[in-house]
């Protein structure tokens, strides 16, 4: 019993970059009705950026973050730009370019980084942070409150700002958003380098805990997928919760069960939440059907 | 839709059934008309793929719905024939039989589970099985023996009695079991779309509202065809496993899900002959390639021609093709009557 505070501590900082990933993929389906493959290319995206701005730039660590957000932001419009004249196809559609997309990033970043695994340079110390029961290494506690920041500031953006109430007007109905003077086009942009920009950072925080590598975007994607599943598809505060809840159920998964099944444990989860729940766990009774 | 389109171009002569006849003749003949051992190889390579392309066509050719989880029944069928034929030392007959039920139950199961709720969930939940079914045989090594893999899996064999044992161990041999294969798939594809339950299907797909108003029972449809296309990967990777007699867990990576999924759409999904044509095309142009640029550059091209296709060749390559003929080929002033037949045979199947 005495490893449980510990294993859900450790749950709850990487869970929160999964928020980050699953917040961006939703809003971006539930906005465009984009299922995007490359969300975990901007993951990677991210990581390498970081690497770049503290190899090449500045060395520190925040402004390599930022980097990776910007970069992320970029990419994730010009990516929609790509999309702008699919708009009106079909989910299929869309969904077969996102998988091009997917597949010539990945091995675009292949070819320029090569496959050999990084480690992001970080000036934290190595010794972990002591606190009653819990022993934390500092990098992971930053991490956790950039997450953390991250996610209040999304929220604080769609809630809160003239531009998310545009993005949750065209979220609920693009043409009635477009008669009340919302520029939909601007607004599609600006979303998917919005949840791009989230999962660069992602890709960044979680790139400097453990190492990165060309193909660590295909493990972020599931990942995404899972906790966009446990949330319910365009839900922002499922995204959120389902991410922490994933990073905790595999925490204690491989603590308590087998570590090889880890990354099996969200699968098992988007099963269960099928079976059950179709429309995610913390959907709201009126989002069904 | 092509097969129709194929009957009409064959309509207007006399031996309607002669242009398959000679496809087939050649198809057969390969292994004497091809120059030698690696042409064959990539000929065997072509007709598994061609199978494993027709198998995802019917979901998202005819359903509509993307199954990403194609690799899991590919590589549950490789491996239950592999682990039959290893372990039990069954025939390896019944092992690749049995490969075919165990990757069609496997579809049953993701299709009751998922079609219920279709589009993206369905293509979530597909995905997250190969996760789980590859992840299952990375870690189960007393069974599976981990990423380490499986060798010597036996050659397929038939006792023919009087006459001995006839072994499938010749690239010659296996060609023509593929190929015969590949015939029987593409003949259940036939005779499942050209029928009452592929028109279900398509007007599920075309509008599911309506469909279920003249009483098409949507679900059934899409779980039985996920049956039966599952099970068609299942025998694609029974066939593949013994043949390069080897299997690790490298057969669930998705890069052959994405090899399929390239095929088909470029190929013409929901047509007969677009993923046979796209397999054939992908199959050769990794191997032209592969003399020319690196891995990592082939899938980037792979990604690119997605994206292409997607863009200028929406329907794919087949229904562009034949579309282009239709416009060029001359039209012979005595076929007024099967031009009336031709848009009752194309529009059924469209």
């Amino acid at each position: 019993m005495d490893i449980l505070p510990q294993l859900v501590a450790n749950g709850l900082i990487i869970g929160g970059t999964y928020a980050l990933l699953g917040i961006g993929l939703t809003m971006i389906f539930g906005l465009m009705n984009v299922v995007n493959f490359a969300h975990g290319e901007f993951y990677t995206l991210g990581a390498y950026a970081a690497l770049f701005v503290l190899s090449a730039l500045a060395p520190n660590f925040l402004v390599a973050i930022l980097g990776a957000i910007l970069v992320g932001a970029l990419a994730g419009a010009l990516v929609e730009r790509l999309l702008a004249p699919l708009r009106h196809e079909s989910i299929d559609t869309t969904m077969l370019l996102m998988i091009g997309v997917w597949i010539a990033m990945q091995n675009g970043e292949l070819l320029a980084w090569g496959g050999v695994a990084k480690n992001i340079p970080t000036p934290f110390p190595t010794e972990p942070v002591v606190l009653g029961p819990l022993s934390v290494a500092p990098l992971r506690l930053f991490v956790l409150f950039v997450t953390a920041g991250l996610i209040v500031g999304s929220h604080l953006l769609i809630q809160h700002t003239k531009l998310g109430r545009a993005m949750r007007a065209t979220f609920q109905d693009q043409e009635t958003a477009a008669l009340m003077g919302v520029n939909v086009e601007r607004i599609h942009t600006i979303t998917f380098a919005f949840g791009s920009a989230l999962a660069a950072a992602a890709g960044a925080l979680l790139g400097s805990v453990f190492l990165v590598y060309p193909s660590m975007g295909d493990l972020a994607l599931q990942k995404a997928f899972s906790v966009v599943i446990l949330g319910g598809l365009g839900n922002l505060g499922g995204a959120a919760l389902g991410g922490l809840l994933l990073g905790v159920a595999e925490e204690l998964g491989a603590g308590y069960v087998s570590s090889g099944y880890r990354d099996a444990l969200g699968f098992l989860l988007i099963i269960l939440v099928l079976l059950v729940r179709p429309s995610g766990l913390f959907s709201r009774a009126e989002r069904v059907g | 839709m092509s097969a129709s389109v194929a009957r009409l171009a064959l309509a207007r002569r006399p031996w309607p059934w002669l242009g398959p006849l000679l496809v087939g003749i050649v198809l057969v003949a390969a292994p004497w008309w091809l120059p030698n051992q690696y042409h064959l190889h990539i000929a065997i390579q072509a007709g598994i793929f061609a199978i494993l392309a027709m198998s995802l066509n019917l979901l998202l050719g005819y359903t509509g719905q993307l199954s990403l989880g194609h690799a899991a029944f590919f590589g549950i069928g490789g491996y239950t024939s592999a682990l039959l034929g290893k372990h039990l030392g069954w025939p390896v007959f019944v092992g690749m039989v049995l490969a075919v039920v165990a990757a069609g139950l496997a579809g049953y199961l993701i299709g009751r589970l998922s079609l219920r709720l279709r589009g993206a969930y369905f293509v979530l939940v597909s995905l997250s099985f190969a996760g789980v079914v590859a992840l299952i045989a990375v870690n189960w090594m007393d069974l599976t023996n981990g990423p380490l893999g499986l060798p010597g899996i036996p050659e397929p064999a038939i006792a023919i009695p009087g006459l001995g044992e006839f072994s499938f161990r010749s690239k010659e041999s296996y060609y023509l079991l593929v190929l015969a294969c590949a015939a029987v798939s593409y003949f259940v594809c036939h005779r499942l779309v050209c029928s009452r339950f592929g028109r279900a299907c398509v007007a599920l797909r075309e509008n599911e509202t309506l469909a279920q108003a003249v009483g098409v029972n949507g679900t059934r449809y899409l779980v039985v065809t996920a049956v039966v296309s599952a099970a068609m990967a299942g025998a694609a990777g029974t066939l593949y496993v013994h043949y390069t007699r080897f299997v690790s867990p490298e057969i669930f990576l998705f890069s052959y899900t994405v090899t399929m999924v390239v095929m088909v759409v470029a190929g013409g999904k929901g047509t007969l002959l677009g993923p046979v044509v796209g397999a054939i095309l992908f199959t050769i142009l990794p191997e032209v390639l592969r003399a020319v640029t690196s891995y990592q550059w082939q899938m980037l091209v792979y990604g690119i021609l997605l994206i292409l296709t997607i863009f200028f060749l929406p329907k794919g390559i087949v229904p562009a093709v034949a579309g282009w003929w239709r416009r060029v080929a001359p039209r012979p002033a005595a076929a007024t009557r099967t031009v009336a037949g031709e848009a009752e045979a194309h529009e059924p199947a469209r």
